[in-house]
């Protein structure tokens, strides 16, 4: 018997050559006599990623070449759909230097610690904690992707932060792009500690008044937990949002469009009627938009009542029953207005103070507390009692 | 009026900070293309630790005769204090707030004397 030459190759330590994986390539254009011929090959391609800090150097405009460098390629980069420079290239200092920051070593998790420190530091009792990129999750086109991701987080959530940590509350994500799901998630977790709602990211294409949603609304009513639409923006996946050129503008419509939408959904399909006891919380659109929405659907109300049958009282009625979150608070220079949305919305019942801590636009309660027309009941109810009532802290 | 010794002249680097306190009250001294800039390290806005962020020049917008969009440019000689908060930017040479004129951040002298850097507080 001939021996045959063994040779071996360790792939685990085996450095990557480009002719190594193309060896078979080679041999097969050997066989061919490929050399000679010519060849010419039309369509072959680089990853300029590897290259991009270089290549950013040949930007002209010296803003956008600074923007380009800072932000990156591919991904999240200046590219991407998203054009995610939503800390100003670096003026939001606070937030890339926090993920550096030491915690002590400690048996639970570090956002825990992360996040008592500054909710210790802004005088914050209770959180209830919300995602950041998970926001934008509903845009997805993967229905599957956006249940798998929900559930995962959702069960991260309970064990290893709410769990642990009794001044950390959430209020679950529902993967709204599917039903059923949303169904198992109350179910599965609707008891869980630190549980105190489920949330709409309100980026959503899918109309909140389907019937495929009623069960979900029914078992929300049922115990007693509110349901919340936490906006946010789509700037990749919205087409209207899409003819935004700067971050300022899809953020300042964006965050605000999401809940116009669904709300005005919710009250002409008269949902606050067929599901009285259920609670709904609009957090993160600010407040400019409350009076806006009251104005505009009870006016058309008065002459259109008979397309919406279900109502039994004006739109502004229905939406001064529900609750808002109060931030990003628009409170630049016009404090009359400030005061008359407060009262459109009887904001010493309804009006709930947020943070939104540790982006960039966050409030701190000062805000709340320093407004010369609240009294002192008014300021204790905003910032923490009015909570303590919806969410039975 | 009080002289605090801020640093030795040559001490501090160009475009770093230091933050003086002194009583209650924290001064950021800037020191900038050879030159002090002190300002209270309190922002107008919402009180954040505004001598805390980065320095970043302005930014204008480059519009062509026809009125078409060219592009932007850094202003290189209107540099700005950024705060770490919420990013409302002051000029460095002023301190007044870049939007509205009201809002400024409190400025404080700064004199060299015998190769020390002094803050008058
Ligand atoms: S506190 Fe300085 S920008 Fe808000």
């Amino acid at each position: 018997m001939d021996t045959l030459e063994t040779r071996y190759r360790d792939l685990s330590v085996e450095e990557f050559d480009t002719r190594t994986l193309l060896a078979n390539a080679r041999q097969q254009a050997v066989q061919r006599k490929l050399d000679d011929f010519l060849i010419v090959d039309v369509d072959a391609h680089h990853y300029e990623t590897e290259s991009f800090a270089e290549i950013a150097d040949f930007i002209e405009d010296p803003v956008m070449r600074y923007e380009a460098k800072y932000q990156g390629y591919g991904g999240q980069g200046i590219s991407s759909q998203r054009g995610n420079y939503q800390n100003l290239t670096g003026r939001v200092a606070r937030q890339s230097q926090a993920r550096k920051e030491k915690t002590p070593a400690a048996d639970h998790h570090r956002d825990i610690e992360v996040t008592k420190k500054w909710m210790d530091a802004i005088s914050i009792d209770i959180c209830c904690m919300f995602p950041t990129p998970m926001l934008g999750l509903g845009t997805t086109p993967r229905v599957d992707v956006e249940v798998s991701l929900a559930r995962a987080y959702n069960r991260w959530l309970i064990e290893k932060v709410l769990a642990h940590e009794p001044r950390i509350k959430a209020s679950l994500y529902l993967p709204f792009n599917d039903p059923a799901a949303c169904v198992k998630m109350i179910e599965d977790f609707g008891d869980a500690k630190g549980v105190i709602g489920f949330t709409v990211t309100s980026p959503h294409y899918k109309g909140v008044y389907d019937n495929a949603y009623m069960k979900t609304y029914a078992m929300l009513e049922e115990r007693n937990l509110p349901l919340i639409f936490h906006s946010a923006i789509a700037w990749g996946g919205d087409q209207h949002l899409q003819l935004c050129n700067r971050f300022m503008a899809v953020h300042a419509l964006g965050f605000t469009w999401f809940n116009i939408l669904h709300m005005t959904n919710w009250i002409c399909n008269a949902l606050p009627e067929r599901f009285p006891k259920l609670k709904t919380v609009w957090i993160e659109s600010g407040l400019a938009w409350i009076p806006f929405v009251m104005q505009r659907l009870d006016n058309e109300y008065m002459m259109r009542s008979s397309e919406v049958p279900g109502l039994k009282k004006l739109p502004s009625d229905y939406m001064r029953d529900m609750y808002y979150s109060s931030q990003p608070m628009e409170a630049v220079k016009n404090r009359e207005m400030l005061e008359c949305t407060f009262k459109m919305i009887k904001a010493d019942t309804q009006l709930l103070y947020s943070s939104d801590y540790p982006h960039w636009d966050m409030d701190l309660p000062s805000t709340i507390y320093d407004l010369p027309f609240l009294d002192e009941t008014a300021k204790r109810n905003i910032l923490g009692g009015n909570a303590k009532r919806v969410f039975n802290l | 009026m009080a002289e605090v010794l801020v640093c030795r002249n040559g001490e501090m680097k160009d475009d770093t900070v230091r933050i003086v306190k002194t009583g209650d009250v924290e001064i950021g001294v800037i020191r900038h293309e050879g030159k002090y800039y002190a300002y209270r390290n309190l922002c107008p806005h919402m009180g954040g630790p505004a001598c805390e962020g980065v320095r970043m020049p302005g930014i204008e917008e480059l519009i062509a005769e026809d009125k078409t969009y060219i592009g932007q440019r850094f202003v290189m000689e209107d540099m700005h204090i950024v705060c770490p908060w919420h990013s409302y930017e002051f000029h460095l040479e002023t301190g007044i707030n870049t939007c509205d004129k009201a809002l400024r951040l409190q400025k404080f002298n700064v004199t060299e004397k015998n190769g020390e850097v002094f803050v008058s507080v």
